[in-house]
């Protein structure tokens, strides 16, 4: 065999690859399905932290700000092995899946809270003073005219922490996860050839290649003037 | 209760791990200032390069920087470690850990970079051309200086993520604190040692968590 030829062979085997495609493709699915979850549930509890932040009772904030510092700190694939490893010794068992989306859950909560917090705090004084005058509560001022004010400040920063939390759907093979490098990993053992492997990479860049382009528009488009 | 205790705070088993969990902090260290600095120079190379007016020369860096920053580094490390030795090139362990990380946080800190020296304005370098300083003092003494400052919270983001990325090399039995952690949790079937590794890390990285809250913080509100 030449070099080609046997580089062809290992890494893009036709036959390996017609009979893996389903698996990793099976894979996709899962990623798909894992980050879709995070996203969700990440934002949603973010957002609800900078809120009941934004209502300032002191020692509710240090609270707040005690478990998005350490939800920040903390390596993802170490928070994933604690709840995965460590929590069924406390009789709670959890499968990889779930371990994995909670997980990534926690972090991107952090992240988020973190930047719409920082995004409420940029909105002008007068804005709130503005809204009370006119009439409204406190909660209608937050949601009517600090809020879409604040998420417009965030998107750029958060799109980009979203899209890296994301990404590390791949760290779920490590507690058996088949999404797409855990399915990859599979084929390429029960082939003896990586070619499932470069599959799973090819899967990986088809999903977040026009994401990451898709980011940095949304940088330029959303940012501040100088 | 004292089962929770037992399963997760267990000091005798923290005390009999603690040599085990020492050797990881001291391998997680290195990893990250092998990475950090090696990151550093790679990706400001790149963003150097990257305000070349060519697009024969932008155009695949900017491939380049995109291609590492869709692609997982957990993927590109099991691709170098598990795939390239079927190719016939095998770096082992540490050299796939070294090559993946250098790939991954290259192409963040040169994206982190050029939007620094794109932040410059124009006017600068052209002052200090005309002031006769050579091209190599307006980078190093002008461009740069205000480059860095204008992102420096990106940077020090970027190196806390770099010290939380060194965790997947536990992946390939790099001993570093996870992996020796999760060695310390079979011998003794208790979850203690993961947790003390958690602690550890966010010891060490919480004060840098700390300072990046101020300085986003500080940089949010000064742009209004």
């Amino acid at each position: 065999m030449t070099g080609w030829e046997a580089f062809a062979f290992n890494f893009l085997n036709p036959e390996v690859a017609a009979q893996y495609a389903p698996m990793v493709l099976a894979g996709l699915g899962v990623t798909i399905l894992l980050a879709m979850l995070v996203i969700a549930s990440g934002l949603v509890l973010g957002l609800a932290l900078a809120v009941l932040r934004a209502f300032g009772v002191r020692p509710l904030n240090w609270a707040i700000i005690f478990v998005v510092d350490v939800f920040r700190a903390l390596p993802p694939l170490v928070i994933i092995v604690l709840i995965y490893f460590g929590l069924p010794a406390a009789g709670l068992a959890m499968s990889g899946f779930w371990a994995t989306w909670l997980s990534l859950t926690l972090v991107l909560m952090a992240f988020s809270e973190e930047i719409f917090w920082a995004g409420i705090s940029a909105v002008p004084k007068g804005q709130w003073e503005a809204g009370r005058a006119m009439g409204l509560h406190f909660l209608p001022t937050l949601r009517l005219i600090v809020l879409p004010q604040a998420i417009r400040i965030a998107v750029p920063p958060l799109v980009n922490r979203t899209i890296a939390i994301t990404k590390g759907t791949a760290l779920g093979s490590v507690v058996a996860v088949s999404e797409i490098l855990g399915a990859a990993q599979s084929g390429m053992a029960f082939s003896g050839n990586p070619t499932p492997l470069t599959l799973g990479a090819l899967a990986y860049l088809v999903l977040f290649v026009p994401v990451v382009i898709a980011g940095r528009w949304i940088e330029t488009k959303f940012a501040w003037r100088r | 209760m004292s089962d929770f205790v037992q399963a997760f705070l267990n000091a005798e088993i923290a005390l009999a791990s603690s040599h085990l969990l020492w050797i990881g902090l001291v391998q997680t260290m290195l990893l990250a200032l092998m990475t950090v600095p090696l990151g550093l120079v790679m990706g400001l190379l790149l963003a150097v390069l990257a305000t070349r007016k060519s697009r024969w020369v932008r155009w695949p860096l900017m491939a380049f920087t995109d291609f590492f920053r869709a692609i997982p580094p957990l993927v590109l490390l099991i691709f170098l470690y598990a795939a390239l030795p079927f190719g016939g090139i095998d770096l082992g362990a540490w050299g796939s850990v070294a090559l993946a990380f250098l790939l991954n946080t290259g192409a963040y800190y040169a994206e982190i970079l050029r939007a620094g020296i794109e932040s410059v304005p124009r006017g600068q370098p052209e002052a200090a051309r005309a002031l006769g300083l050579k091209r190599w003092q307006v980078w190093i003494f002008v461009v740069l200086p205000q480059a860095v400052r204008n992102v420096l919270p990106d940077l020090i983001s970027n190196t806390l993520e770099v010290v939380k990325l060194t965790s997947i090399a536990s992946v390939v039995a790099v001993p570093e604190l996870l992996y020796q952690a999760r060695q310390a949790q079979s011998i003794t079937y208790n979850a203690t040692p993961i947790l003390v590794a958690a602690v550890i890390y966010f010891l060490l990285l919480w004060p840098c968590v700390r300072l990046l809250s101020r300085l986003e913080n500080r940089q949010l509100a000064g742009r209004r």
